[in-house]
């Protein structure tokens, strides 16, 4: 059985700035497996925030391929694109994006409210299960600003999964979090990936997240540089504790 | 695309600024409840004016002399002293309109009641005695005078409460007293119930009724007759009386035709619509400024929801990053509008019956509360909503999810 999640074929975005046609990317082609824990890796204009929409079909490449689970998302209208994020992909973004004064359960339930699959019951099954991946549960009823920036974060992780999606899409999700905080995340993230199996695409520009991913494909200036498979994975729970304890001055 | 899903998000955004969305709703409140008021308010005056009018006697028909000839340089008389109006003009009436059930021949004159030491300005009124009918009077106590008496010039009289309080200070039971109007000695027979003030302000119960032969051979000394006052079958068919009166009168006194009359007829139904226009006018007015206070709180809304637009410009990212639809989006908004103003509507329509029963129970007014009042102001929200909400919600659905995810 063919287990290819994302399939890129010479992906091109240009971007028509005044009289300038700017290429954001320049042909770039990479394949994700099911399973696979990839970090997307570039500097500031290295292209890595237009791969980032396309991949998570917000934007659409003006030349190429993309298809995400066997669907070519090119030839997808804007409404077909919002349910194709809605099943398929979990975002987490780097400034958690919860609604406010709204409690983490009703945050995670989100995208199922624009499933009609799903009913009441369901959603809040559904919802308290993915609470409980996160290792939330408990703290279902507390609003954002009742919660850390790592256990927000943790409720934006548990409301990528609840749609049981077959990416979840991260942007900078770490950026806003101390290094402690960071390699909690992390740490949950590996094991969503380890032992839930889900793939997971990693957006970032610390080569310190990097490590912890299965592969990293570095973009520069609108290329694929270098895509290579990590050897040796960092685990990052083993990195949480040989964190100095007492790390507060 | 699920509406109860959307629905759901629309109230949970609405429960997160509880505060702001009821001052939204506070326009539309205030407007609903204003429009409620003020139509309760005109309603209940109309109603006011009518029943005070009907409380007269609503099919009465008044016909008086009009003297319009007036011969150059010559003293023009007020209509009660033109001699127009006669008793055959009654008799003929009463023999050939069959739509006039009761009539009633009218002379008045002004004097001073006498009894002993107490005396009292009054007017004397010489009817017939169908006159109570047709101005839906009764008699508290005694009795009315008769048909015979009115043949025999009959010194009999019926006065209404004011003349007796000032005659009787000390409570003494005038039924059977005797007391003069000018210099005529006259017997009171009866009392009649008191009515209070009209709609104009006089006073109903200040009033002396006599047989009309005697106030015209006695007091007057006259054969001519000041009005006539007739009652029609049923108030419709008032028109309908006045029109066999006027053609019948116009031959009476041969009146040629494109001549103008010499009398006028003139029906309570009339009188009634005169001094409603007056309030139905006044009623449209306010209506309109309470209709403006409306749509300045549909206003309102537009403004809010354009703010929270933009304010949650990354809730939409957000919401469309995660499988929202424009037209979720755009559903969403709409319904928050269209729930602030219902709920605003519904709340407005309260505040509006709450006050319309204040109002009427501070002015000893009827309530009146017209239905379609209710129904067209709770149906102006809901309308409100959907165009007031409309704009921003396209706007916030056509937002682009990258751009709105950016935004600061």
């Amino acid at each position: 059985m063919d287990d290819t999640i994302l399939e890129i074929k010479e992906l091109r975005r240009d971007f028509i700035m005044g009289d300038q046609v700017v290429h954001a990317l320049k042909g770039v082609s990479f394949t994700v497996s099911k399973g696979e824990f990839i970090t997307i890796m570039g500097s500031s204009g290295s292209g890595k925030s237009t791969m980032l929409n396309i991949l998570g079909c917000l934007d659409k490449p003006t030349n190429g391929d993309y298809l995400l689970d066997k669907v070519a998302v090119k030839t997808l209208s804007r409404n077909q694109l919002a349910e194709l994020r809605n099943r398929k992909i979990g975002f987490v973004f780097q400034a958690y994006n919860l609604l406010p004064r709204t409690t983490a359960l009703e945050n995670v339930e989100l995208p199922l409210l624009y499933n009609p699959t799903y009913n009441a019951s369901q959603r809040r099954e559904r919802a308290m299960h993915a609470l409980e991946q996160v290792r939330l549960a408990e703290r279902y009823d507390h609003t954002p600003n009742q919660l850390s920036g790592g256990q927000q974060q943790r409720v934006a992780i548990a409301r990528a999964l609840v749609n049981d999606p077959v990416m979840i899409l991260a942007d900078e999700a770490t950026g806003n979090l101390d290094t402690r905080t960071s390699y909690e995340i992390m740490t949950l993230v590996q094991d969503l990936n380890q032992k839930e199996g889900k793939t997971i695409v990693f957006v970032t520009h610390e080569p310190d997240i990097a490590s912890f991913s299965s592969r990293t494909v570095m973009l520069r200036d609108g290329r694929v540089q270098k895509d290579s498979v990590n050897e040796n994975v960092r685990s990052a729970k083993e990195s949480l504790d040989a964190l100095p304890v007492t790390d507060d001055y | 695309m699920n509406i109860l899903n959307i629905i759901r998000i629309s109230f949970k955004a609405i429960q997160r600024n509880k505060l702001r969305s009821f001052l939204t709703m506070l326009g539309i409140i205030i407007g609903v409840a204003a429009v409620i008021t003020m139509m309760s308010i005109g309603e209940a005056s109309k109603q006011n004016i009518r029943s005070s009018l009907s409380s007269m006697g609503s099919n009465m028909i008044s016909i008086m002399p009009y003297n319009n000839m007036a011969m150059p340089g010559g003293v023009r008389l007020s209509s009660s002293n033109v001699d127009i109006l006669t008793m055959s003009d009654v008799n003929q009436i009463e023999k050939n309109v069959d739509l006039v059930n009761h009539i009633s021949p009218g002379v008045q004159s002004s004097g001073q009641a006498i009894k002993g030491a107490n005396n009292w300005p009054t007017t004397i009124q010489g009817v017939s005695p169908d006159y109570l009918t047709i101005r839906a009077l009764t008699i508290k106590d005694g009795v009315n005078f008769s048909d015979q008496q009115v043949r025999e010039f009959a010194k009999v009289c019926l006065v209404g409460k004011t003349v007796v309080d000032n005659l009787f200070p000390n409570g003494e039971d005038p039924i059977g007293q005797t007391i003069r109007f000018g210099n005529i000695p006259m017997q009171i027979i009866g009392v009649l119930t008191p009515k209070g003030q009209n709609t104009f302000g006089q006073d109903q119960d200040d009033i002396i009724i006599a047989p009309y032969t005697t106030v015209m051979k006695r007091i007057l000394a006259t054969t001519y007759l000041q009005s006539i006052y007739a009652s029609a079958v049923s108030e419709e068919m008032s028109d309908s009386a006045v029109t066999q009166i006027t053609t019948l009168l116009r031959q009476a006194h041969k009146i040629r035709a494109g001549q103008d009359d010499d009398f006028m007829v003139r029906t309570q139904a009339e009188l009634i619509n005169m001094m409603s226009s007056t309030s139905s006018m006044m009623t449209t007015l306010l209506t309109a400024v309470a209709g403006i206070s409306l749509v300045i709180g549909g206003i309102g809304i537009m403004n809010i929801m354009y703010v929270s637009v933009t304010e949650r410009t990354r809730e939409i990212g957000l919401r469309m990053s995660i499988g929202a639809k424009g037209s979720d989006i755009l559903f969403q908004f709409l319904i928050e509008a269209m729930l602030i103003s219902v709920a605003g509507g519904l709340i407005g329509v309260i505040l509006g019956l709450v006050s319309s029963y204040i109002v009427s129970s501070v002015l000893h007014w009827e309530l009146v509360i017209s239905q379609m009042s209710i129904i067209i102001s709770f149906f102006v929200c809901a309308f409100t909503g959907v165009f007031f909400g409309y704009y921003p919600a396209l706007k916030a659905s056509r937002l682009d999810p990258i751009e709105a995810l950016r935004y600061e």
